[in-house]
């Protein structure tokens, strides 16, 4: 090891807040998955066993991150991001189909999902390709390669399809625009992850009307100084473009499985009754918990499985309904805490590599806080992707522990590097 | 600001987070609800109500199983409509609106399919219930009436409705509720807590096991039993005395207050509002609206009292100092008052003193003695005022709050009243103008239970309790204590002697000489009152109605009775009859007197009741 600082250099207010964390992700899933009895291919009493192995594994997993020199990470970052590739593409023949998604490796009754790891990779090969000397984030090229760099994991896992996987990816354009990328790609980045995900929920017809109502109105407004017309109109018409071609992708080049995929995440599937059932029963569950909540393992809508996906997607839910405003504040502070002392850490570090994937690792962090709350609280549409180290499932917790550590180890070396 | 934008984001999200969740669990409060809704059903366990005995123990209610076929609506699935209809013996179209209409009710909440299903449709259904999802048995308990008499005592217990349900949350749709009777009086004490069982359930609606592991549960508490003060004997004696009559007989046990009977005649048989055919059954009461056997004339039947008021008008003349027992009074076939104008008065020797007065029910002399009474006093409105509060220290012109939920509180005038009626002060009025009141007819009226009420205060010369059916709950001799507190009347117990005097008279050799009855001394006092209808807005008179007050025995007295029989001509000839039987009931426990029994028994007044609907001109008091 190149410190000479013992345990003391690692930044213990990171690791208690994921201790923390993982903690009341681990009660919530054991009051979750208590009294499950839905059939299904998981033998659900035991969900809780799993995730407590999961944990103990993600321990294990820290020991060997921080016991591996910080320096390895940056020299092999192009190898992991490589394999990490190689892992998603061999999906297309090995991969296991669970619910519908062929995101998997079968290991017995365990499954590895590729993707979940690939935000790490793809956030190591970023920061070591955007802090190379040669690389000027300004210049088109290098603005191309660097998109090449992210989409192409991004690409690999929408058929699978995890289109909520994919739409992560979206977050490090955060990184990017921190390390001189203009504005205009954010809002473009943003812009588009809305088009497609509305594309898709609502329909090309509903997008379209959207984009020519907002464009019609900063038009008119703008219209003193002598805007230019055909400017709008190349922007509507790349609009309607890229919705028309996101529909017609999903229509015609994906397979039924893929469409029905999509739906599940998109929550339109269970909700036969059409009235957001997923994000109702969330609101009942989490509406119900008033100030204290109703109490460990005592929420009724958790018992009685009123809220789909409760142990994974929706585990924000048992949060609010059995540990009130007080629980969900709780936890909401933990997570707004722990991003922001990775970005005040990330911006701390003199090398740029580091101060990249610090970044990268919260700004993953947070869209997945982001969309996953605000799915579950009624927010925001419907968009399947797991609250970092809550919801249950050994590879997303592991991606996460994963993504997290390589940064504590790297910010560990932060005095020592060269 | 590059650094500072996500920092920034994360920030706002935070707080627009935790302003949703603000929202959510503490601002929006409805959710709560919609989470019990959704994840607890709620099981109700009836426990059996109280059984009512009456005062000598014998049971009049107990109870009997009932199945009701219940809905909720929002479980049913799809089903062969057209079989469960037949198993359910309704039509398709009846099954249909039913359903709609629970619906309507509520989705989620249990709805009565089919009411009171019998013991063997029961057998029959249950075998099949589990085919029709949504559907099943509740089961509950029914009164099972051990007698066909004192419906108007008992009353009956029916289903809620919307309105009773908003009032009072602890019923459910299709739960039980006394509407009448003591079954209202004493519902709380007579229908026990139900007990609740918190189920919890899950998405599928399937039971999950008992809520927060039963923490909510209660138990079933077994209503009270109740005891009566009525004499069921007594009760069923009296309602056959008065088969084919109308009116109403309430007797009282002086020294407590009890009702012994509370006779209203037309009645009906109390189970003819149990099981199924109870809707109907009630509909054919209810719109009867000639015999009226749901009114209960005994205590809602305001009538002139006619002469049996008198024995308050001599007590008040007594009271006042206007008279004295020995001061005669002369009658020249009546009263005659202002210019040249007469109340008229029946062939009697004259003059009379007090006893011999009430005896013979001289109306000169009541006249007279309530004229002072008024005259007394500077002004005829401080004068009337005067004697309405006399009259109000017996209970009358006033609900007399015994625990029965029906009745009248009657009527005395006051001031007040005759100052309106007369134009006051443009017009004045003087004691004369209100004449009538002396001898019980004019504006005044009592039900019979005020009639029997103050029977009850001269037997006791002065005071009187409230009356009251209730004997004992759940076996303990605790009654409420209003029942206890002893009223005492505006009239010294010395002026009642000489009433009681004139009373016993008018049985020994006055105007019901002859119901004497051997052995038991009577006091009592006929009445005869005019009275008039309007059939089509047409005033006529009628039939006057037959009256008779007393108590027995004239020296520590066991009972005080008002008979009250409409349309009955003279006062002895049909209550004064009656009352004699029923005294001699209560008293020995038979009749000697079977002459006069079986001309009651016998007797029916249908043929005078249907007199003013023939639409034929017709005589009465023949």
């Amino acid at each position: 090891m190149a410190s000479g600082r013992g345990i003391l250099k690692y930044d213990w207010s990171i690791i208690l807040l994921y201790g923390v964390l993982v903690g009341i992700g681990w009660m919530n899933i054991y009051s979750a998955s208590l009294s499950d009895t839905a059939s299904s291919f998981f033998d659900f009493s035991q969900i809780y066993t799993k995730q407590l192995f999961f944990i103990v594994m993600s321990i294990l997993l820290i020991i060997f991150i921080l016991a591996i020199e910080a320096k390895f990470y940056e020299r092999f970052s192009s190898v992991i991001y490589i394999v990490s590739l190689l892992s998603l593409i061999g999906l297309f023949i090995f991969g296991k189909n669970v619910n519908g998604a062929t995101s998997w490796y079968g290991f017995g009754s365990f499954g590895l999902q590729p993707s979940e790891f690939a935000k790490a990779a793809t956030a190591l090969a970023l920061a070591k390709y955007v802090s190379d000397i040669q690389t000027n984030i300004k210049e088109f090229k290098h603005q191309l390669r660097t998109f090449i760099i992210i989409a192409l994991p991004a690409i690999l896992i929408i058929p699978q399809p995890d289109p909520g996987s994919a739409l992560i990816y979206a977050a490090f354009v955060f990184p990017l625009y921190r390390e001189g990328l203009h504005f205009v790609y954010l809002l473009l980045v943003f812009f588009g992850a809305g088009l497609f995900v509305g594309t898709l929920l609502f329909g090309v017809t509903w997008v379209i009307l959207g984009v020519v109502l907002i464009a019609g109105i900063l038009f008119l407004r703008n219209r003193k100084k002598r805007p230019k017309l055909f400017k709008y109109l190349i922007i509507i018409g790349a609009c309607i473009g890229f919705s028309f071609s996101v529909n017609y992708i999903f229509n015609n080049v994906f397979e039924q499985r893929h469409r029905d995929r999509f739906n599940i995440v998109l929550g339109k599937e269970v909700d036969a009754k059409g009235i957001g059932y997923n994000t109702n029963q969330s609101e009942i569950a989490i509406g119900s918990g008033g100030w204290t909540g109703k109490g460990w393992t005592q929420g009724t809508q958790t018992k009685g499985n009123f809220v789909p996906e409760q142990q994974t997607d929706y585990i924000f839910s048992t949060v609010g309904e059995e540990w009130g405003f007080l629980g969900s504040i709780l936890v909401v502070l933990l997570f707004v805490s722990l991003i922001l002392r990775i970005l005040y850490l990330a911006e701390k570090q003199k090398n740029q590599f580091s101060r990249v994937y610090g970044y990268s690792v919260a700004s993953i962090l947070f869209l997945h806080f982001f969309v996953n709350v605000g799915m579950v609280t009624g927010l925001f549409p419907t968009v399947g992707i797991p609250l970092p180290f809550f919801s249950y499932g050994g590879s997303s917790l592991w991606g996460f522990t994963i993504l997290l550590f390589i940064f504590v180890r790297l910010d560990a070396s932060n005095y020592y590097y060269s | 600001m590059r650094k500072l934008l996500l920092f920034s984001i994360v920030l706002i999200t935070g707080v627009v987070f935790a302003g949703r969740l603000f929202y959510l669990q503490i601002y929006d409060t409805s959710f709560q609800k919609l989470s019990e809704n959704n994840a607890i059903n709620i099981i109700y366990d009836y426990p059996p109500r109280g059984y009512i005995f009456d005062r000598n123990g014998t049971l009049l209610v107990s109870n009997q199983p009932s199945y009701d076929v219940m809905v909720i609506p929002r479980n049913v699935k799809p089903l062969d409509t057209l079989e469960f209809c037949e198993i359910l013996r309704i039509t398709k179209e009846d099954f249909k609106s039913i359903l709609e209409k629970a619906t309507i009710y509520s989705p989620r909440l249990p709805s009565v399919v089919i009411p009171q299903l019998t013991k063997e449709e029961y057998a029959y259904l249950s075998e099949k219930m589990h085919k029709y999802e949504g559907f099943y048995i509740q089961k509950r308990s029914l009164r099972d009436y051990q007698v066909d008499h004192s419906a108007n005592v008992l009353g009956y217990i029916a289903e809620v409705n919307n309105r009773i349900i908003e009032k009072n949350p602890y019923y459910q749709m299709g739960d039980l509720i006394g509407m009448q009777g003591v079954e209202r009086q004493y519902e709380e004490v007579l229908r026990g807590v139900k007990g609740v069982k918190y189920i919890q359930k899950d998405r599928f609606n399937r039971d999950i096991g008992p809520y927060k592991d039963g923490v909510f549960d209660t138990l079933p508490e077994r209503g009270k039993d109740i005891t009566l003060t009525i004499d069921a004997v007594l009760q069923e004696y009296g309602e056959a005395l008065m088969v084919n009559k109308r009116g109403g007989i309430v007797a009282i046990e002086p020294a407590t207050g009890e009702i012994l009977t509370l006779v209203t005649a037309p009645n009906y048989d109390p189970s003819l509002l149990v099981g199924r055919e109870r809707s109907r059954n009630f509909t054919k009461l209810y719109y009867d609206t000639i015999a009226k056997p749901l009114f209960d004339r005994g205590l809602q039947g305001e009538y002139p009292p006619g002469s049996p008021f008198k024995t308050l008008t001599a007590l008040i003349g007594l009271q006042e100092g206007v008279i004295d027992t020995k001061e005669t009074v002369s009658c020249h076939g009546g009263y005659i008052y202002g210019r040249g104008r007469k109340l008229g008065c029946h062939h009697h020797y004259s003059p009379l003193a007090m006893v011999a007065g009430i005896a013979n029910s001289c109306n000169a002399y009541f006249c007279t003695v309530y004229r002072r009474a008024i005259e007394k006093y500077p002004s005829p409105q401080e004068g009337i005022d005067n004697w309405h509060d006399h009259l109000a220290s017996f209970g009358l012109d006033q609900f007399m709050g015994y625990d029965l939920p029906s009745g009248r509180p009657g009527y005395i005038p006051d001031a007040k009243y005759y100052n309106r009626s007369y134009n006051y002060p443009t017009y004045k009025w003087f004691a004369t103008a209100t004449i009538s009141n002396a001898i019980g007819q004019g504006e005044v009226s009592l039900t019979p239970m005020q009639m029997a009420n103050f029977a009850a205060t001269i037997a006791n010369r002065g005071w009187y309790y409230k009356p009251h059916v209730i004997k004992n709950i759940g076996g303990t001799d605790t009654i409420p204590t209003v029942y206890t507190e002893k009223h005492h009347t505006t009239i010294e117990p010395r002026f009642f002697e000489p009433v009681v005097e004139g009373m016993f008279d008018v049985y020994n050799k006055g105007t019901a000489s002859h119901i004497q009855i051997p052995g038991i001394e009577i006091c009592g006092k006929t009445g005869t009152a005019e009275n008039f209808i309007r059939v089509n807005g047409k005033r006529m008179q009628l039939t006057d109605h037959s009256i008779f007050v007393a108590f027995a025995p004239k020296d520590d007295p066991k009972i005080a009775i008002a008979v009250f029989v409409e349309n009955g001509y003279w006062g002895s000839r049909w209550a004064g009859r009656i009352a004699g039987l029923m005294i001699e009931k209560y008293l020995k426990g038979e009749i000697t007197r079977t002459d006069m029994e079986d001309f009651v028994l016998n007797g029916s007044l249908e043929a005078e009741y249907a007199k003013p609907y023939s639409g034929e001109p017709f005589k009465i008091n023949q």
